[in-house]
């Protein structure tokens, strides 16, 4: 045991290589996968949250329900999509990064969107109101409601960032774990751990550990100054 | 005469399920100035605002506002709704829809906030302001849009006497600029201050409607007057019973 966490401590200090690629991979795959989320998730929520339409309600639960969705099942249906026979096929970005990035934007797309919507519509209940007296169109109030809680979604990436970096399912269905090249932190610290080097997957571990604290804690200075600036 | 002007209020019903807000409201209201809305709670004062805002669809009648129903309206709400943005961004929220050019919306910016007293804190957090500072920002944002029809839903319930004066003699210049004012209000010294005409509801209906000196002090129907003496209606009814 305090081998282990000898040579565990001597890969982060002496700054790993293997470590620290793994980890870059990782969190170039999260962000990009967030990233995306935003994009979708973001206006998608907001819309659910302003507009009424039948089975307005529904649609609802649908997200809420698709936030939990196995990553496991994910994996295996963006799997099934980018096949050499599936729909997507032809793209021939299965086992690669590519692949990896839309599998987890498939996962955190809905829990952004779902997050959104309830932060958005708590907003429309004091704001909406008055936008409508002023006669702005659903999207521009949208817009302005998204403007207006633009701190409190940071709590929305979050979760979505920490379900992206700490998920194993999909980017093993579609990543393959190819060393070198579609392994992360947590495919990696699975096999390390099944092998018996257990230093690197300790390694890899308190990288991963260290990585969500740190963007927990860039959140929350950034949430903070924003309360006292902005009330 | 106003372009607003006049507003009728025809046989105007708002129901919800399970409960009539509105059961055949009729009222015209002819005179320019300002038009206080009083009654008790539940009356419906506050929906018949909505409805005339078009913020809310009537179950049953019509609402004819001036000859061709387009004055420009705006509404300043009981609790000042404002962006997390600086004082004149929430002002130029207000203008998103008019079309205007950068210029002429700069100046009305600059104008209403001069109005109201707040052009030294244009650059500031809205919601740092303090109450009153909210309320008469969010009055500058109504009179940004030079609107023909203010609709006033109990602007000053939550506001200390200092700011409740000062929000009263700028709702007043607005009056004497030409725009058509509705309040809501419970306050009937204020009712007393400001308007030229009262129309009291009860039970979603209006029941007198005439000048305030003579709907203060003189009200015709038993409604008012159980209203004006503050009986209020289980009072009343366990009073009757």
């Amino acid at each position: 045991m305090h081998e282990t966490l000898s040579d565990t401590f001597s890969r982060l200090a002496s700054l790993d290589r293997e470590v620290f690629a793994i980890a870059w991979l990782s969190l170039r795959v999260s962000l990009s996968a967030v990233l995306i989320g935003c994009l979708v998730g973001i206006p998608l929520g907001s819309l659910v949250a302003v507009s009424r339409f039948p089975g307005r309600s529904g649609a609802v639960g649908l997200l809420n329900a698709a936030m939990g969705l196995p990553p496991v099942i994910v994996g295996l249906v963006v799997y099934l999509l980018l096949s050499r026979s599936g729909p997507l096929g032809p793209l021939g970005i299965l086992f690669t990064p590519a692949a990896m990035v839309a599998a987890q934007s498939v996962l955190v797309t809905p829990l952004i969107a779902a997050l959104t919507r309830q932060i958005v519509a708590d907003a429309e209940a004091h704001l909406g109101e008055q936008l409508r007296s002023l006669r702005l169109s659903a999207w521009r109030r949208a817009g302005i409601l998204i403007f207006d809680v633009r701190f409190s979604l940071l709590t929305a990436v979050l979760a979505a960032f920490g379900r992206a970096i700490s998920e194993i399912g999909a980017v093993l269905v579609v990543g393959g774990n190819i060393d070198g090249f579609t392994r992360t932190m947590t495919t990696a610290i699975s096999l390390e751990t099944q092998k018996g080097d257990l230093a690197l997957a300790l390694a890899l571990g308190l990288v991963l550990i260290g990585l969500v604290i740190l963007v927990s804690m860039a959140a929350s200075l950034l949430r903070a100054y924003a309360a006292r600036a902005y009330g | 005469m106003s372009p607003a002007l006049p507003i009728r209020l025809e046989r105007l019903a708002y129901r919800v399920p399970g409960k009539t807000i509105l059961d055949c409201l009729e009222a015209t209201i002819a005179e320019p100035g300002i038009t206080a809305l009083i009654g008790p709670n539940g009356a419906g004062k506050s929906v018949t605002l909505r409805l005339i805002d078009g913020l809310l669809t009537p179950s049953e009648g019509t609402i004819r506002i001036g000859a061709d129903g387009s004055a420009r309206r705006a509404f300043v709400f009981q609790r000042p709704a404002l962006v997390r943005a600086s004082v004149s961004r929430n002002v130029a929220l207000a203008l998103e829809p008019l079309a205007l050019s950068r210029r002429e919306r700069t100046s009305r910016i600059e104008r209403a906030l001069a109005r109201v007293g707040l052009r030294g804190r244009a650059g500031d957090p809205a919601t740092k302001l303090s109450g009153g500072e909210q309320q008469r920002l969010a009055l500058a944002r109504a009179w940004a849009t030079e609107p023909q029809l203010l609709l006033l839903d109990e602007p000053t319930a939550s506001l200390d006497p200092a700011a409740t004066e000062a929000l009263e003699a700028l709702v007043a210049e607005m009056a004497g600029g030409g725009t058509k004012i509705l309040i809501v209000s419970h306050n009937l010294g204020q009712v007393a201050r400001l308007a030229d005409d009262v129309v009291v509801l009860d039970a979603g209906r209006a029941v007198e409607h005439g000048p305030t000196r003579q709907v203060l002090f003189h009200p015709r129907t038993a409604e008012a007057r159980a209203y004006l003496k503050g009986e209020l209606p289980w009072t009343s009814f366990a009073a009757a019973s």
